[in-house]
């Protein structure tokens, strides 16, 4: 120890000290923060995107063109960002399953990573809205369903309905359904607009607001069926089509049952 | 005399000197009535509205009918903070924080819908069996009364807790009445006490649903039963039953019991919706604000035929010395109404015109006995069913996988189209129908057995049908239609010709028949 403590006001101690702490200091964040974001390296990057060209040209290219500008049956993908693929991809809406009005959710016919790899190739092409991180998605922390409720009824009820379970659009389109859609599918249908969905930018609606409506939609997910059957949330149609059948046929059975005389 | 019979006698004494009440129970308490399952659906109607006045009283106890602005801070989370009105906060506070209000709210809710279900099946058994004919039009102006005031009550009662969904019907109920010319936009200003929504609309259709319909409703219903009582019920034919007798049980005891009983049966099938199904989730609306809507926003059943009229009218507008006739909400959302509702409560006069006939009826009709009435029936019902259906279109829309514009167009051709098809198929059915009557009373029921004659022919044994059905089979009237001379005896000609013409003519068509069994008919039968 008295060894150690002669250094004690040497010159150097003092910058030692400091890139000693600085260096604890790093690698504890490096090692804390290294699960939530594996930061890609420049060749896994390249490749990647390799991989997603790859996949694009036989998985695409056929109606969005070799190089993904478009042609007379679907739109161009320059620009469109990896957000708007993550989510048409992600959510299985593409590869269309047939030229229909509108592309409908199935099951995703690429796993996650090729998911990646296609929006990193889409996004190589021009820049555009990109995935958001994970972390940046804590609705739960960062939202207020309150707030959100009301922007999603100033915004988004028009066409989803008033408990996010989809309405009609014209023309054969529609408004899916919010419920079970992961939170990022949400946030990025919110940024990139896709079909009949227009755009609502961080200046209409800040990220911020953003998670207070997914939290909204998460809260509205996971309410109980509070007053018994939901009838599917969607106003007084089930309400009207259950008291002429089940409600008028049990009444009238009775009535039916009360005049049958005694044998 | 036991102790027990002597205090009852000594009560009854007591009450009969102060009110002389027994020569007026002994008469009415043994009065008959006839007894079938559709006599019944009327009293579902009737019920109903006794739930809906001891629920809709536990109601008033706690809402607020009132417009003033209140911050939210009850126990529903997704709404905590949030501005709305005092009106909607009350009904979140009676859903959620009142002891059985949630209950209560559904009870009432859904005893509205069963309270207009059972009157349009009830009006259905009057018109469809000829219960509206001398002497009950007036009972019928007075049902016609109530199935109106019925659909303003329920649109007023789910307008009060001032949630989003209300909200939008209101701002409905503002544009047809600003669609009436010229007096439209004076109207709706004097209505919502200025611009819309105001502060003031709430809390005036809160004494209007709470206070003056319901005593209009309390007086008619009270005329409605006295002249069920004092004209007697209809009855169905069958032997022994004619225009001068009524066939069935007493009120006491029999009708004591199966009335009491089946009240209490009503009001559980309608705590048993309430307990089981939501209905009118207000807390997921939100708060009204005219700059929110929701999709899918539509009317209860009873205003959804009015709802789909005006989502199948095509965007018709004139504009002429400053004004705007909006046609697009005027012909579906008041003249249309007016001419079904208005050609509705006039039809026992319509018919009794057409058929001459101004005797009273008591016996009623067999549907297909009455082929034209039937069938115009079923075409009111099909515009009607039609006009429903496309106030749905967007729900239909999404769950069967088709386009709005479709079912829009659908309804816009079908509204027109399937309702006299309907007409002619109905009256095709009515007359086959009595044709195979006919049959049936002149060969007899088939058996199913089959008969090898000597000469090797196969017949069918047919059996006689029983004396009781084939009374049945041949009771009703078969009158010609009205004959309308165009001159009179001394060769001149009558005033009126064309009217006469077309009055002959209709007539002529309600008479269609095929000819109902004749003794005749029966013994040349016999002969054979």
């Amino acid at each position: 120890m008295k060894r150690l403590s002669r250094f004690r006001r040497h010159k150097a101690a003092g910058p030692l000290l400091l890139l000693f702490a600085l260096f604890t200091i790093g690698t504890t964040f490096q090692i804390a923060d290294a699960t939530t974001t594996p930061a890609l390296t420049a060749e896994a990057r390249t490749a990647a995107i390799e991989e997603g060209k790859q996949l694009f040209l036989k998985g695409c290219s056929s109606c969005h063109g070799l190089n993904a500008e478009g042609g007379a049956i679907a739109p161009s993908l320059v620009g469109v960002g990896a957000a708007s693929v993550d989510f048409q991809v992600g959510t299985g809406r593409m590869p269309m399953a047939d030229m229909s009005t509108q592309a409908m959710r199935k099951k995703p016919v690429y796993n996650e990573e090729q998911v990646q790899a296609l929006a990193l190739y889409v996004a190589s092409l021009a820049p555009g809205p990109e995935i958001p991180e994970a972390a940046t998605l804590n609705y739960e922390r960062d939202g207020s369903a309150a707030e959100g409720g009301e922007l999603f009824r100033t915004n988004c009820a028009m066409c989803h309905n008033f408990a996010a379970q989809g309405g009609a659009l014209t023309q054969g389109k529609y408004a899916p359904t919010l419920m079970g859609v992961e939170a990022k599918h949400i946030y990025e249908a919110m940024i990139t607009g896709p079909q009949s969905m227009p755009v609502f930018s961080d200046k209409t609606i800040t990220p911020q607001e953003k998670l207070s409506i997914i939290k909204w939609i998460k809260a509205a997910e996971a309410e109980p069926q509070l007053g018994g059957a939901s009838l599917g949330r969607v106003g007084p149609v089930t309400e009207g089509l259950l008291v002429w059948t089940l409600g008028l046929g049990l009444l009238i059975g009775v009535a039916v049952w009360l005049a049958t005389k005694a044998r | 005399m036991t102790a027990r019979e002597r205090i009852a006698g000594n009560v009854a004494s007591y009450v009969d000197d102060r009110t002389g009440a027994a020569k007026w129970m002994k008469k009415n308490l043994t009065k008959v009535f006839p007894d079938h399952w559709s006599f019944m659906l009327g009293e579902i109607a009737l019920y109903s509205f006794i739930i809906l006045l001891l629920s809709g009283t536990f109601l008033t106890f706690w809402f607020d009918p009132s417009q003033r602005e209140v911050v939210y801070e009850g126990g529903y989370a997704p709404l905590e903070g949030l501005k709305m009105s005092a009106a909607y906060a009350s009904t979140l506070h009676i859903s959620f924080e009142v002891r059985g209000g949630l209950l209560m709210r559904q009870i009432h809710h859904w005893a509205a819908l069963i309270f207009m279900a059972a009157i349009v099946v009830h009006l259905l058994r009057v018109y469809f069996t000829g219960a509206f004919r001398k002497p009950r039009e007036f009972n019928w102006i007075i049902g016609v009364g109530l199935l109106t005031l019925g659909i303003v009550e329920g649109f007023l009662g789910y307008s009060l807790p001032d949630d989003l969904l209300s909200g939008t019907g209101i701002r409905i109920a503002e544009a047809i009445i600003q669609a009436l010319p010229l007096v439209g936009s004076y109207l709706a200003f004097f209505a919502f006490g200025g611009a819309f929504p105001g502060e003031s609309f709430i809390p005036r259709i809160y004494t209007v649903h709470v206070l003056l319909l319901p005593g209009i409703f309390l007086a008619l219903i009270t005329v409605h039963l006295m002249l069920v009582w004092y004209q007697k019920h209809t009855q169905y034919p069958g032997p022994g039953r004619t225009e001068k007798n009524v066939v069935g049980y007493p009120l006491m005891p029999v009708y004591m019991a199966k009335a009491g009983g089946f009240f209490f049966i009503v009001f559980g099938i309608t705590a048993f919706l309430g307990a089981v199904a939501s209905i009118n989730p207000i807390w997921l609306y939100g708060p009204y604000t005219p700059g929110q809507i929701s999709a899918g926003s539509q009317p209860d059943w009873y205003m959804g035929w009015l709802d789909g009229l005006v989502r199948m009218s095509p965007p018709l507008e004139t504009h002429a010395f400053g004004h705007t006739i909006s046609w697009n909400i005027l012909i579906p959302g008041l003249i249309v109404p007016g001419i079904l509702f208005t050609g509705m409560a006039l039809y026992p006069f319509i018919e009794s015109w057409v058929t001459g006939d101004k005797r009273e009826h008591h016996l009623l009709d067999r549907p297909r006995n009455a082929p034209n009435r039937t069938a115009l029936g079923v075409m009111s019902l099909t515009f009607m069913i039609v006009a429903l259906l496309n106030g749905g279109n967007d729900i239909i829309a999404t769950n069967f996988h088709l386009t709005i514009n479709q079912i829009m167009w659908f309804s816009r051709i079908a509204i027109f189209v399937l309702p006299p098809i309907a007409f002619i198929v109905t009256k095709r059915l009515c007359l086959s129908l009595q044709r195979a009557d006919r049959d049936l009373v002149l060969h007899g029921r088939e058996t199913g057995r089959l008969l090898r004659m000597p000469s090797g022919e196969f017949v069918e044994v047919h059996e006689p049908i029983s004396p009781e059905k084939a009374w049945l089979l041949t009771q009703h009237e078969q009158n010609p239609p009205l004959a309308l001379e165009e001159v009179d005896s001394r060769g001149v000609r009558r005033p009126g010709v064309i009217k006469n013409k077309i009055r002959a003519r209709i007539s002529k068509a309600n008479a269609e028949a095929v000819p109902k069994v004749s003794v005749e008919d029966l013994k040349e039968i016999e002969h054979h």
